[in-house]
């Protein structure tokens, strides 16, 4: 059982839940993930560790309300409800080590698993330099986190109604081609935009890892759901990533994968299904 | 004595079961239990203990069925074996226990299995299987078992009689291992499974789960800083196999052990009631001929696909599933394509399972595993028209605990290196037994382990 502490909405359909995990908090470093069951007839899904308390023993799950289980934990669950279970922490940690200048890229709710790791980069050194990008202002979330452990930081919005209009690829390769020396990009969000982020940087020879959230049932190892094809071999994203290559990855072959269940479902996606991916 | 032939187990109707997942054998009756024992001989020197990985008091507790005293029955298995109504379920008499038994050189054995199955249930459906202990004082030294599979649960079990203090680490939500997300409910009814391991929270045995070992904790974690004076690894072998063939990322591809784990763990038959959700083709190829194979076709059965296909490479002499699997497997309307080696998953052209190309096969001179070896026959291939494909070839050990755990000796393919008697690895205090030492094997030979290792850790605590 995991308790939650705080809930809060941090815009249309987007939640930020703190969460009794101690089991997890001790233990989590940035760039790992957990499994949740919200009750016995849920599913197991995968969300990233967006924050961590290690002394009281709480993480933060950001969760967008699109699949059923999401929409379930999110819409009836409040503070004080328990979540059935919660195991973690998941997946490789992030590496850790000064880069230089790093430049993380988040889509949408993937600004929340970048937070940690672009503040543990920050912290041991690095200059982060921050991309934001949403559909538009309302979808933007974490801006203050972010800009306290940023050097810099753009935002851009699909609709222009935040920074600049456009997508996260349109500062970063201003920036490569004005030559900035960018050590290493970290890009989360949805696949297409983690695609399109891996195809900017590729001409450059700039170092990039894209975190993916496969579908996944245990998140152990156990039953290859969750497999990826990075340079043409497979590899499980719950015990072989969750980062990649994303020069390597196949991310055509993601899209396809993430969308194994729209039948039987509400289309469940990382990024929110109104974006890109779906109909690609 | 009676003699003559066994009792046959009642069982559904093929037509009927393939479409439910009730379970399949209904057990015999206490008339049906008390006949077969009575074809017991006692023999004074029982061959069919030797033939159980726990040494289970076979005549003993068949004797006391013969006597109608079941509280006795199933106080005899419990001694030996925590998990009967597991065991009389699942374990493949017909190479153990019953393979030795006197009777079966001439006609049948007796149907041990059966009657062990008949005791466990009888006692749990009758309140006697809550049997109580004489327990040693303790011993005042904590144990930590990782993995809650047969392995891990019966050395679990063991340590508690002595007298030790034991946490069972599970990586799941439910404990049971492969009982839990891999052997299907018309096999081994999950209500089952945990009836036996409420039995072991009874004997004081404190069940984490939850808790990944490798992540949540380290096995050096373990003894270090949460207290644990042994530790036990028993992680089964959980990480599946594929073939590494064109098109096995296409959606309607599983490894066996996600499509069962969503059906029994998840319990996705029930879907839309519970939220996990399974693909089902409307014929399905399930690759490989093994016990997991047949419970992945019987399951794909019951969940509606018209034609399911067991594609596997060699011919039915060499399929390593048991013979009443496969019986069971046929009767409820699988095809078996022998002699087949899938090459090729076909794309739909919308990224789904739209065909598998296979070549077909001739046996050749024996191969290093003394079977014949599959030869491809030239210009052979063809397309088998299915549209979902389940691999069952095997499964290999999770690497997790091998990555986190400096110094521990693992061998070319990942197995943890450890004592065949005493199940000790390069790190003093840390055992391990079953599946992840092994590779892939039974359900009972990991329970064995799991006794060999109780053992072994109770001489290294009293030293």
């Amino acid at each position: 059982m995991a308790k939650i502490i705080r809930k809060l909405i941090l815009a249309p359909a987007i939640y930020e839940l703190i969460v009794e995990a101690p089991m997890v908090a001790h233990k989590c470093q940035p760039g790992q993930f957990v499994i949740v069951r919200t009750d016995e007839y849920s599913e197991r899904i995968p969300l990233t560790i967006a924050d961590f308390e290690r002394n009281n023993g709480y993480i933060t799950l950001i969760v967008q309300a699109v699949g059923n289980t999401t929409r379930h934990l999110c819409e009836t669950f409040n503070t004080g409800d328990n979540i059935l279970d919660i195991v973690g922490p998941l997946g490789h940690p992030s590496v850790m080590k000064k880069f230089g200048t790093v430049a993380v890229v988040g889509g949408g709710i993937g600004v929340a698993p970048i937070f940690p790791i672009a503040r543990a980069y920050h912290e041991i050194g690095n200059k982060v330099i921050t991309i934001i990008g949403a559909r538009s202002r309302e979808l933007i979330i974490w801006q203050e986190k972010m800009a306290a452990i940023s050097d810099v930081i753009f935002i851009t919005t699909d609709d222009g109604s935040a920074g600049r209009k456009g997508f996260v690829t349109d500062p970063l390769r201003e920036m490569l081609v004005a030559g900035e020396k960018i050590d290493l990009v970290l890009t989360v969000g949805p696949v297409i935009m983690m695609k399109n982020v891996a195809a900017v940087t590729a001409p450059f020879n700039v170092p990039t890892t894209a975190s993916l959230n496969a579908i996944m049932v245990d998140g152990t190892g156990m039953c290859g759901g969750c497999r990826v094809m990075v340079d043409g071999k497979n590899k499980f994203a719950c015990v072989d990533g969750p980062e990649f290559d994303a020069h390597k990855v196949d991310f055509q072959n993601l899209v396809m994968r993430q969308q194994m269940y729209r039948n039987q479902e509400a289309i469940e996606y990382s990024c929110g299904g109104n974006c890109k991916c779906v109909e690609e | 004595m009676r003699g003559g032939m066994r009792n046959t187990m009642p069982e559904q109707p093929a037509e009927i079961r393939n479409k439910n997942f009730k379970e399949v054998a209904l057990g015999y009756t206490k008339e049906m239990a008390i006949d077969e024992a009575q074809r017991c001989l006692n023999c004074p020197k029982p061959r069919c203990v030797t033939g159980c990985p726990v040494n289970v008091e076979i005549p003993n507790f068949i004797a006391a069925v013969v006597a109608e005293n079941f509280g006795e029955a199933i106080g005899i298995l419990k001694r030996k074996n925590s998990l009967p109504a597991v065991c009389g379920r699942v374990c493949p008499q017909e190479n153990q226990c019953e393979s030795r038994c006197v009777l079966g050189t001439k006609g049948e054995p007796v149907a041990i299995g059966r009657i062990e199955r008949f005791v466990a249930d009888y006692a749990r459906e009758h309140g006697l299987d809550t049997v109580a202990y004489a327990k040693p004082s303790a011993k005042g030294k904590k144990v930590a078992i990782v993995g809650s599979g047969p392995s891990g649960l019966t050395s679990a079990g063991d340590l508690a009689k002595m007298g030790y203090n034991v946490t069972l680490f599970e990586a799941l939500h439910a404990p049971g291992g492969v009982l839990m997300y891999g052997i299907p409910q018309f096999r081994l009814p999950k209500e089952i499974v945990q009836h036996e391991i409420s039995a072991l929270r009874n004997l004081g045995v404190k069940i984490i789960v939850n808790a990944v070992i490798g992540r949540t904790f380290t096995v050096k974690e373990l003894m270090e800083e949460e207290g644990f004076d042994a530790v036990y690894i028993g992680t089964g072998a959980g990480l599946p196999h594929f073939m590494n063939i064109e098109g096995e990322n296409l959606n309607g591809v599983y490894s066996a052990n996600e499509f069962l784990t969503r059906v029994n763990l998840m319990k996705a038959y029930q879907f839309p009631n519970v939220a996990t959700p399974v693909y089902i083709g409307k014929s399905t190829a399930i690759v490989g001929a093994g016990n997991v194979a047949m419970d992945a076709a019987r399951t794909a059965k019951r969940l509606g696909s018209e034609k399911v296909y067991i594609v596997y490479r060699r011919s039915e002499e060499e399929m390593p599933a048991r013979k009443e699997e496969i019986v069971h497997a046929r009767e409820e309307g699988v095809i078996l394509r022998l002699l087949n080696n899938p090459i090729r998953i076909l794309d739909n052209g919308k990224g789904w399972v739209g065909g598998l190309e296979c070549v077909k096969m001739e046996l050749g001179e024996p191969d290093a595993s003394g079977r014949r070896r599959p030869m491809p026959i030239k210009d052979s291939e063809y397309i088998l028209d299915v549209d979902m494909v389940v691999m069952a070839i095997g499964q290999g050990p999770n690497p997790l605990i091998k990555q986190t755990t400096p110094n521990l000796e693992v061998n070319k393919h990942g197995n943890i290196i450890a004592g065949e008697e005493n199940c000790a690895t390069s790190i003093p205090g840390v055992f391990a037994g079953g599946d992840i030492v092994t590779g892939a094997a039974t359900v009972i030979s990991a329970m064995g382990a799991g006794k060999k290792a109780a053992v072994a850790i109770d001489a290294y605590l009293s030293k």
